[in-house]
């Protein structure tokens, strides 16, 4: 490893809503809060990395130069990264990267989405060879039937309840009240979410997260290059980037992935060491030199409250089957062991792709900075984020201060 | 389901009195693919180009399963107007794959827990210009003592 580190020195979001504006002027708008929150002028930024939005045409597909144009041109190198909901956090591997070579001094790193209303549905056309569209033409298989899937196996295998994953909803909710950037931001009852509708059984309408308009950005530096300049990191302790994780599945990969219509076989070969889930995690962790008993923060990916659930087992939080056990006890929330979400999580947000890795680092800096008003779990040094997306992407973050 | 219905995609699965999912088996280390697939080997340890055809176990064990009570968009087309909502079931077979499926009608989540048996069928997914387009779905294995009254 090289002595080169790299610091998180700003971080900034645009609010998560429906506000029916192009997905450019989020990103700038959370770009300048990024910039601003470093203390580092635009001029000085020498590489723009840009998270790919597939919903918002060509401009949308060289992210990193849209952003870069309306910004204002300044020379800087870019690149645009495109890896599903892992989006945010490759784009930040490729600015940590070319930081850590010595190749660029300052990154900013920027992902934003307007997204449409209902199911995520694939793009126009007839395409036979696209899984994506076969899932949906053959099977009529939306994003909600994978989750419930999962949920599903927690219920038979580990007698998890539908009150548990109603108890993430209401957790997260509670969570995200005081967070000036969540979508949601209103106290849940567990009744709410049994009382609302089932999309896929068992999961009910308020269990799944909606997708949202939303930006993040994060402005990275060497911590050397930092010190040099004397930037004052938000104010707070310098947040460094310990481990980024963005591992492909281990052949075979044995669990159902979205938007697949199976999995691979494992007759011939065997089964891998770990799922796809557990790698990213561990490969996160290897990186960093951390353990999941080092930990004081997660943000995971609850596209549903289960898997909130399946992440914190995936993560090593706590063994198989156990996470509704952490749940029950309250070590999840913010005040607990262990507190998952304490953004509010996709519950409070909504997706909004290219930006909710990005979103996640961002809060996990605020909270190592000791900086996240109303949602502050008290000393935190460690933090994670983890998600994963279509077509083998996923990514796990780990910052430390 | 109509004798003469096609199926909704060429060459994965069989159809008569009892269908089968088609898959590719590689001839250099056996992993067998479905959908099935031509090309190279995706098992990283195998330089395999060659695949040969073979139909998939019948039964397998359910892995999980759901439904989806609000129609899923376009390109899935609706079979009945107003829309009737299906279950869906992943099943776990013996070639060592979990192959997703639509549930046979008249079958829901009741009918349905992880590691009961199931066996595939093939029905009528909708119907097109062409005429009826039949898919593999799974049916649950009524269990010993219970009654199959479907």
């Amino acid at each position: 490893m090289s002595a080169r580190e790299v610091a998180v020195l700003g971080v900034g979001m645009h609010p998560w809503g429906k506000w029916g504006k192009p997905f450019v002027e989020y990103g700038v708008h959370a770009a300048r809060a990024a910039l601003a929150d470093a203390g580092v002028a635009w001029t000085d930024v020498d590489l723009v990395v840009g998270g790919e939005t597939v919903r918002n045409g060509y401009g949308g597909y060289v992210a990193g130069a849209t952003f870069a144009q309306a910004l204002g041109w300044n020379g800087a190198r870019v690149a645009t990264s495109y890896a599903a909901c892992a989006t945010g956090a490759q784009a930040l591997d490729t600015a940590r990267a070319r930081i850590l070579a010595g190749l660029s001094e300052v990154a900013l790193v920027v992902g934003a989405d307007t997204t449409p209303k209902g199911f995520l549905a694939p793009n126009a056309g007839e395409r036979w060879d696209d899984p994506d569209w076969l899932r949906f033409r053959l099977l009529g298989m939306t994003n909600p039937a994978y989750f419930a899937l999962y949920a599903r196996r927690r219920m038979d295998l580990f007698g998890a309840t539908s009150e548990d994953f109603a108890q993430v909803k209401v957790k997260n909710a509670k969570h995200g009240l005081a967070n000036p950037y969540a979508r949601y931001r209103k106290e849940v009852a567990v009744a709410d979410v049994l009382g609302s509708a089932v999309v896929s059984d068992p999961l009910h309408l308020l269990d799944i997260c909606a997708t949202s308009d939303g930006a993040a950005a994060v402005l990275v530096t060497s911590t050397e290059y930092a010190a040099r300049h004397g930037l004052r990191n938000g104010g707070g302790d310098m947040v460094k980037i310990a481990g980024i994780s963005t591992v492909t599945p281990t052949f075979p990969n044995t669990v159902m992935d979205m938007p697949n219509l199976s999995t691979d076989s494992s007759l011939a070969v065997g089964e891998p060491e770990r799922t796809f889930k557990a790698s990213i995690g561990h490969a996160a962790y290897e990186e960093a030199g951390v353990s999941p008993a080092d930990v004081d923060v997660a943000e995971v990916y609850d596209l549903s409250t289960a898997l909130e659930l399946d992440w914190i087992e995936d993560l090593a939080l706590c063994g198989p089957g156990e996470a509704e056990k952490l749940l029950r006890a309250g070590d999840t929330t913010i005040g607990g062991r262990i507190p998952v979400n304490p953004s509010g999580g996709l519950a409070c947000f909504g997706e909004a792709v290219p930006a909710q890795a990005l979103a996640q680092v961002c809060e996990l800096t605020w909270q190592l900075r000791g900086q996240a008003e109303g949602r502050q779990v008290e000393g935190a040094r460690v933090g994670i984020t983890a998600n994963q997306g279509l077509f083998g992407h996923g990514s796990s973050v780990v910052l430390t201060r | 389901m109509s004798a003469t219905a096609t199926p909704a995609i060429d060459g994965w699965f069989t159809t008569g009195p009892e269908p089968a999912l088609v898959g590719s088996r590689c001839t250099a280390c056996t992993t067998v693919y479905f959908p099935p697939t031509s090309g190279f080997c995706r098992n990283p340890a195998c330089s395999g180009e060659e695949f040969e055809r073979v139909e998939l176990s019948r039964r397998g064990t359910v892995w999980s399963y759901t439904d989806a009570q609000y129609q899923p968009p376009a390109p899935y087309v609706p079979a009945a107007d107003p829309y009737v909502p299906f279950a869906l079931a992943a099943v776990e077979l013996p070639e060592g794959l979990t192959v997703l499926g639509q549930v046979a009608a008249g079958y829901g989540v009741a009918d349905l827990r992880v590691g009961a048996e199931a066996e595939l069928v093939v029905e009528t997914l909708y119907t097109d210009e062409s005429g009826e387009r039949s898919i593999w779905r799974w049916k649950p294995v009524a269990e010993l003592g219970e009654e199959a009254d479907q």
